[in-house]
């Protein structure tokens, strides 16, 4: 808190103006829009609104493609985490003790972060596609035919290839930077009383990239439910058909193709508690971070 | 370990042993993490470079032969069909119409982020008044949300204030999440109190404080969410595809979309034109981070935090 | 509470400046403040600085010094009483508008702009002419010898340049006070010994009022025309250095107050003597009978072969260059006694005792003077 503020006066309130009004008109009011109306069922024809209490909540829940969508949005979200903060971590560590190069390494390792998410999709299905891509290939050498975009499974591994590549950078910044900041003297201590290399990793450095990997898992989540949108769109060429979908592109499938406007809405308002849950630990986090940073 | 006679030398010589020992080890490690860091280098570029090289290419060649890792030689032809040409239904944008409506959206984004937030965050931190606490609650509910999962309504109501098609409606529900406020929140929160206790002393109201302390103590801070929200904007592809439907704002990564939909159901898809579209849309959010490479990082860094 | 006459009247030798021949630039009227969830942190005090006076708040941490000294600068509003300032009540005025000027702490220099920016915002947000403002500037400068600095930013100075930039800041506002709010706890011991002399030096040169506050009893000492010590958010006494330590008016300044701190022992005056536990030495005259805490200080503290005073018994000796601390118990009680380094360590059974004048007597359960 500071201690000496400047007192009331119109002042911050004409300060606070511009973005009240973008929160209220672009934040609150679909919102509300979106909870209002997942308890009605609308008529696109008529205009008119019927209140139906939770049945669209039911309907949302008890439908197996919602079942579907969520089972493998889950399952999505797992991988995608796991496998990029892996490959993140192990990138970093080795980025943090190489003597040569660090520099290079880093800059070549970060910038695909500036990619956007259906970019990386447009060039991820090329890689994967069933004429020119050179994945397929390499899978056929195996004896596995995959088959993107018509196969179930092998489009999801697609879709989670190209999502977790596209999150390596960000964890990979973050990683680094937490690497770097463990005191040099601890490091040094450390490989006074430990030899082995993999044993001072696993015991001294990891539990002190504990918080950073637990905000980048959050960081993660929060990307993998919603700003892989692009990559499954693109993925998908925008026809889902038999094809995995997350939840988020559920959402837009039926509110803006199937004009289901009470049941995506409800979906949102699932999908609104679950990322406040999210939030809310996150903040927990920033807190315990903040006051020990 | 050959025995000797002269315990000095011995002991010198298993030193001088457990020393190179150590120093092999040490080697090895490197070699270990160039090597890890070399397959890293693999992983992120390879994809990236199969892109541009086919991109290069003929299609019919790419459609009978797969990706190519070479030089099509069509690099001028592609790429000057994909920036000239006027295509789409209009028949009227062309790739740097597009490349344009994203500086745009990145600018457009990113500047009335970092105002509109500096603003508020200032409002929220340097004055006691009692609606500040409300607004603060109100301001950071949007960190809760992201546009995604009220995208249905957003478009509703952005609709019904008949703001589709246009650059307002396009930008100001991007700005409506408070993450740059919570930023510059952290950040002049950590500016010590006496800055702004010397210069009342001075004579500095609100205005010029904001003005002469606050806003260029702020520049490193302004800088890096700059970056990474010009980033952030010229990426948005769910809201400018549900909003634009008029071709002439179509953004670069908008435009991606489209590409895929003329490509279904062509014979021989134009692959080069859509890599090449898809490497032009990651050139400029790329040229940025490499040269601003400092302050994206810290600014990705201590801001997420 | 001791106002100011008073003070004078009791001055053993008369000071230089004697406050109350002067005009008063600052009066502390019943000052109080109070927060926001009920706590006092300075609870009526009173206190007046006359024109050209240097007056240090000194008290532990806590005591209310900082408080007082910002709310003279208008930074935390004053919740009872009045500050005036050439005799203009300042309560409401804005910190721009009281003819202060403040160092603080850690500088507080803009890091963004070069010195002579820092030198000169004040100036121009009082619409002071250009070629003024430059003069006034350059005259700081050559004053703070920080001339060649004047187009650096702070982060290119050392800590005592920094200091000096932000004396000049104060200067150049040609304040009728000069608040220091700990102005050289961020130096070095060596920096800190001569900027403090500067500072006097200075104060002296401009012959503007000034309040000094600091935690640090030397300081305080070495500075001030007269010294005011906080404790609790109350004055525990008001005077000048010599004769705060010469007479101090509570237990708590006889603690605060110099190094060592006085030895102060739990005693009863019986009849002429003063006991302390079984033993007992000759007590001031015409000390009130009954319980008291005596305090006696080190350098007037004497050690004799045992038997004539209370027994002592050394426990420590740090030896400090021209004189020597012993530690010790007497009576039981821990003292300390300064003794010459150059005269040999005393040595078999020893007593402690003390010239009855040099004896201070405090109300045992007060703890002020008797």
């Amino acid at each position: 808190m500071k201690k000496a503020l400047f007192g009331p006066s119109l002042t911050p309130y004409l300060l606070l103006a511009p973005q009240m009004a973008i929160v209220a008109i672009f934040f609150l009011w679909p919102s509300a829009e979106a909870v209002r109306s997942s308890f009605h069922i609308e008529d696109p024809f008529f205009g008119t609104a019927t209140f139906v209490g939770t049945d669209n909540y039911v309907d949302a829940v008890t439908s197996s493609t919602y079942g579907r969508a969520a089972r493998f949005t889950a399952l999505f979200t797992v991988v995608v985490s796991v496998v990029s903060l892996g490959i993140a971590l192990a990138l970093a560590v080795s980025a943090d003790a190489v003597l040569r190069g660090r520099a290079t390494y880093k800059t070549t390792l970060m910038w695909v972060y500036a990619i956007a998410p259906p970019v990386a999709g447009l060039i991820g299905s090329m890689l994967f596609d069933q004429h020119i891509g050179p994945l397929k290939e390499f899978a056929a050498l195996f004896g596995w035919d995959m088959r993107v975009g018509f196969d179930y499974a092998d489009t999801a591994i697609a879709m989670m290839t190209v999502a977790a590549w596209k999150q390596i950078p960000v964890n990979f910044i973050f990683f680094l930077s937490g690497l770097q900041g463990i005191p040099n003297a601890l490091k040094e201590a450390a490989s006074i009383d430990c030899r082995s290399p993999v044993r001072r990793f696993w015991t001294v450095v990891f539990p002190l990239l504990a918080p950073t990997s637990f905000f980048l898992l959050i960081i993660n989540i929060t990307y993998a439910l919603f700003e892989t949108f692009g990559v499954v769109d693109v993925m998908l060429k925008g026809e889902p058909g038999n094809n995995p979908v997350t939840l988020v592109y559920k959402v837009f499938l039926d509110g803006f193709r199937g004009q289901d406007l009470g049941g995506s809405s409800a979906q949102s308002v699932i999908l609104m508690v679950a990322v406040f849950l999210l939030t809310v630990i996150q903040f927990r986090l920033i807190e315990r971070r903040v006051h020990y940073a | 370990m050959t025995v000797s006679s002269d315990p000095a030398l011995a002991a010198s010589w298993s030193r001088a042993t457990a020393a190179a020992g150590a120093n092999r080890r040490r080697r090895n490690l490197q070699v270990y993490h160039h090597a890890v860091l070399i397959f890293g280098v693999a992983l992120m570029m390879a994809p990236l470079l199969v892109a541009f090289a086919s991109s290069t290419y003929d299609p019919i060649v790419i459609h009978s032969e797969g990706l190519q890792l070479g030089y099509g030689g069509e690099f001028a032809s592609t790429y000057g069909a994909v920036l000239f040409d006027r295509g789409g239904f209009t028949g009227d944008i062309t790739g740097v119409r597009m490349l344009w409506n994203s500086v745009i959206l990145g600018l457009g984004f990113a500047v009335g982020k970092i105002v509109i937030s500096m603003l508020a965050a200032y409002a929220i931190v340097y004055f006691r008044f009692p609606f500040g606490t409300v607004a603060f609650w109100i301001i950071f509910s949007t960190l809760l949300l992201p546009l995604e999962v009220r995208i249905l309504p957003s478009y509703e109501v952005v609709q019904s204030m008949g703001m589709l098609n246009s650059w307002t409606g396009l930008i100001l529900p991007l700005i409506a999440s408070a993450t740059a406020t919570f930023y510059f929140r952290q950040f002049f929160k950590s500016v010590p109190d006496e800055l702004l206790e010397a210069a009342r002393i001075d004579g500095a109201g609100p205005v010029r404080f904001f003005l002469d302390i606050l806003v260029p103590l702020s520049k490193t801070m302004m800088a890096a969410i700059f970056i990474i929200m010009f980033v952030v904007g010229w990426n948005q592809y769910l809201w400018p595809a549900l909003m634009t439907t008029d071709e002439s704002l179509f953004t670069i990564v908008r435009g991606i979309r489209q590409i895929l939909q003329v490509w279904i159901g062509a014979n021989i898809p134009e692959y080069n034109k859509a890599l090449a579209m898809a490497i032009l849309a990651m050139v400029p959010p790329a040229l940025i981070v490499l040269i601003f490479q400092r302050a994206f990082v810290k600014g990705l860094v201590e801001t997420e935090k | 509470m001791m106002t100011l006459l008073e003070a004078a009247a009791r001055h053993v030798e008369a000071p230089v400046h004697t406050p109350s021949d002067r005009a008063l630039t600052l009066e502390i009227d019943g000052v109080v403040k109070r927060y926001p969830n009920g706590a006092l942190a300075v609870k009526g005090v009173d206190i007046q600085v006359g024109q050209g006076e240097l007056v240090v708040f000194v008290g532990p941490s806590g005591c209310g010094k900082s408080t007082l000294l910002r709310m003279v600068a208008g930074l935390e509003a004053v919740s009872e009483g009045e500050i005036r300032i050439d005799g203009r009540r300042m309560n409401e005025a804005d910190p721009a508008d009281r003819d202060i000027a403040m160092v603080f702490q850690n500088y507080a220099l803009y890091p963004h702009m070069t010195v002579r920016k820092n030198l000169a915002y004040g100036l121009q947000n009082r619409k002071t002419p250009k070629d003024v403002i430059a003069a006034k500037v350059a005259e700081a400068a050559a004053m703070l010898q920080i001339e060649e600095f004047l187009d650096r930013k702070p982060s290119q100075l050392s800590g005592g340049q920094r200091q000096r930039v932000a004396m000049g800041r104060a200067i150049v506002r040609d304040p009728k006070v000069f608040l220091f709010d700990e102005p050289l706890s961020n130096l070095d011991a060596r920096l800190r010994n001569q900027m403090r002399l500067e500072i006097r030096k200075l104060q002296r040169r401009l012959g503007v009022s000034a309040i000094y506050v600091t935690h640090d009893q030397v300081e305080a000492m070495t500075l001030a025309d007269r010294i005011v010590v906080l404790n609790g958010g109350l004055v525990e006494q008001v005077g000048t250095p010599s004769e705060v330590y010469a007479r101090p008016a509570t237990t708590f300044v006889a603690s605060f107050i110099g190094a060592p701190a006085m030895n102060l022992l739990d005693a009863v005056v019986d009849g002429g003597r003063l006991r302390v536990g079984e033993a007992a030495i000759p007590a001031p005259a015409g000390a009130p009978q009954g319980p008291v805490k005596a305090g006696l200080r080190a350098e007037k503290a004497r050690l004799v072969p045992a038997g004539q005073g209370l027994p002592f018994a050394l426990e420590a000796v740090e030896e400090l260059g021209a004189t020597r601390l012993l530690h010790g118990l007497a009576a039981g009680a821990p003292v300390v006694v300064a003794a010459d380094a150059a005269l040999p360590l005393p040595a078999g059974p020893l007593s402690l005792t003390a010239d009855p004048a040099d004896l201070h007597l405090f109300d045992a359960r007060q703890g002020g003077r008797l």
